[in-house]
């Protein structure tokens, strides 16, 4: 059954904060695997695949879906959990989170089967390209599924992203719906910092792409900006999704120490009360 | 099998392989052509023509190239991205290993203008390191057919009889076109040329004809040398190459290539578990190349019959290991 869509604003906050409980208390089990970004992306995760993304957890393959393409590999850990919460695969197999033989291996394999997968990808850079592709694809079956693609905002400091870029415009795939992760910062330091990505609104326009900004820890903001960015025929869409790393657990909100660290036992139950009051 | 193979006229295996995509689209919809400006030199141009809307420009931008073609294998195409093999394969390294190899895509690499035969352009236009580095990859399926009647064969192969990722190799300067038409192709299973039981012989794409040359020329001189055409790199027969070695005793190598991890390695691998015997390897001596004419370049550096010839008598007086 195609996953119905939800509506509650409240029901919405209330997935957020299970799928933020659950990337916390997995990494803690993994014992290494990326916090910050994946903190960060749980709201979004959770308006996708809760509320835009046309799929149907029971029919992983269905032809008619929208696929969603995860270019940043290292935030695996909120994919995989929104994954489990919408119905993929039960929530237990997340205490297998890069273990030896799991199928939710550090960055996502497909070759290991986990159901709901689009791509196998780890290297920054390369996502946007095959996104092009499926949505190329469509186009050329005269499909209308979307392709969403998930890329981080130090991730665009690969050159391969803007020839992606290039492509999507050139090719008119307004079936292609790029976001970005803009948290400012990336493993060492700041991104304005390691390399200025600014203006960036302005380079995606100048590459041909309809440009939206948001709020990326709003769902309100979220929705809207989805909405609005497909609006535009023959063009591409990028959010440019303003979120803070470590979103929630407000003692590590914004701290890119935080990018590549699992929390320690101790530091997950920290981590869960500071979760539990920002809820409430 | 002693018969010998007649040149009908040179033809550069880039053509082979235009023909063998151009053919491969008849009534596949599905084949999808990216090109990356240059079309018409790596022989895409033919397809392009004719199958318009089934051909993608993606300018210069090849990482992007190999990407895309990920991206349409995932939705059930069937995509042939191709450009200059030090591009397509070298360019791409990281997007092929991951996009392309570890999702075990259906995707078909085209490395054109291969080798030092490319000639005048120089060094950085000669690709003598894409067999290594293709070959490493798992998944990967590589190719490296010996003259364009074989390309054409391979390409067609390559395309609608062969699973998950493969690179196919091919070269610009006009080759001797030997190999017959009508051909048993297989990949994976190489082609025994010419028999002999005194030293086998195992060469790959251009090198084939001149190891074929040199075994005639050995043979005047009452050596009998066995000729095997190594066609695919990977998946590697080693029957074929184990086989030889019981029974020739000593194997010479020749490829336009590195000698360094190409199919002088890919050879030795499978020997030295398999039945070791004293081997000789004739490619590239871990160096680049420079400008010049082809047929100059090939013997300056020894890709030639002749330097085989030698090859092959220095190793007979040093056949059986102590």
């Amino acid at each position: 059954m195609i996953q119905p869509k939800v509506n509650d604003p409240l029901l919405l906050q209330e997935i957020s904060a299970e799928i933020r409980r659950s990337v916390i208390t997995t990494l803690s089990q993994a014992g290494s695997g990326h916090l910050g970004a994946s903190l960060g992306l749980a709201d979004l995760f959770t308006c996708l695949y809760f509320s835009v993304l046309a799929h149907d957890p029971a029919d992983p393959l269905w032809p008619g879906r929208d696929r969603l393409i995860l270019s940043i590999g290292h935030a695996a850990p909120v994919l995989y959990t929104t994954l489990a919460r919408v119905g993929y695969f039960p929530e237990q197999e997340l205490a297998t989170l890069r273990k030896l033989g799991s199928r939710l291996q550090g960055h996502p394999g497909r070759e290991h089967g986990l159901p709901g997968l689009e791509l196998s990808a780890g290297s920054l850079g390369q996502g946007l390209s095959v996104s092009v592709g499926r949505a190329l694809a469509a186009k050329m079956d005269d499909q209308s599924w979307r392709v969403f693609c998930i890329l981080g905002d130090g991730e665009l400091q690969e050159g391969s992203v803007w020839e992606a870029a290039m492509a999507a415009a050139h090719l008119k795939l307004d079936n292609l719906i790029a976001i970005v992760d803009r948290n400012g910062v990336q493993i060492d330091g700041k991104t304005e910092d390691v390399m200025a990505l600014e203006p960036l609104k302005e380079k995606w326009r100048a590459f041909g792409w309809e440009v939206v900004e948001c709020d990326g820890n709003n769902h309100q903001d979220i929705l809207t900006s989805i909405h609005l960015v497909q609006q535009v025929p023959h063009k591409p869409g990028v959010i440019l999704a303003y979120t803070k790393m470590g979103k929630g657990v407000g003692s590590i909100e914004g701290d890119y120490r935080w990018h590549g660290k699992a929390p320690s036992k101790q530091e997950a139950s920290r981590f869960l009360r500071e979760l539990d009051k920002e809820v409430s | 099998m002693s018969r010998r193979f007649i040149n009908r006229g040179d033809k550069p295996t880039k053509t082979g392989f235009g023909e063998g995509l151009l053919a491969s689209g008849i009534r596949h919809p599905e084949v999808i052509a990216l090109g990356a400006d240059i079309t018409a030199s790596v022989g895409v141009n033919l397809f392009a023509e004719r199958f318009p809307n089934q051909f993608v420009s993606l300018g210069i931008a090849e990482q992007n190239c190999v990407g895309v073609a990920a991206g349409l294998a995932l939705e059930g195409k069937i995509p042939v991205f191709s450009t200059y093999g030090v591009f397509a394969a070298l360019r791409t390294t990281d997007q092929i290993r991951v996009s392309v190899c570890y999702n075990n895509l259906h995707v078909v690499i085209g490395g054109a203008h291969a080798g030092l035969s490319v000639g005048p352009d120089g060094a950085t236009h000669q690709a003598l390191e894409d067999l290594a580095i293709m070959r490493v990859l798992p998944n990967m399926t590589v190719l490296s057919p010996c003259d364009a009647t074989q390309t054409k064969i391979a390409t067609q192969q390559a395309i609608h009889h062969t699973e998950g990722p493969v690179y196919i190799r091919f070269g610009r300067a006009a080759m001797p076109d030997f190999t017959s038409e009508n051909q048993s192709f297989e990949v994976g299973k190489a082609q025994l040329l010419h028999a002999g039981d005194d030293v086998t012989i195992i060469a790959t794409g251009h090198l084939v004809w001149e190891a074929l040359q040199a075994a005639y020329t050995l043979k005047e001189e009452q050596i009998h040398a066995r000729v095997i055409n190594l066609h695919t790199i990977k998946p590697i027969d080693k029957e074929i190459i184990v086989k030889a070695a019981r029974e020739t005793g000593a194997v010479i190598t020749a490829e336009e290539h590195q000698v360094t991890g190409g199919l002088g390695s890919a050879v030795a691998e499978v020997l030295a578990c398999e039945y070791p015997v004293p081997m000789k390897f004739v490619g590239m001596p871990d160096r680049f190349g420079e400008s010049g004419d082809p047929k100059e370049l090939m013997k300056k550096y020894q890709l030639t019959d002749l330097a085989i010839v030698q090859a092959v008598q220095t190793l007979l007086t040093t056949k059986s290991y102590p």
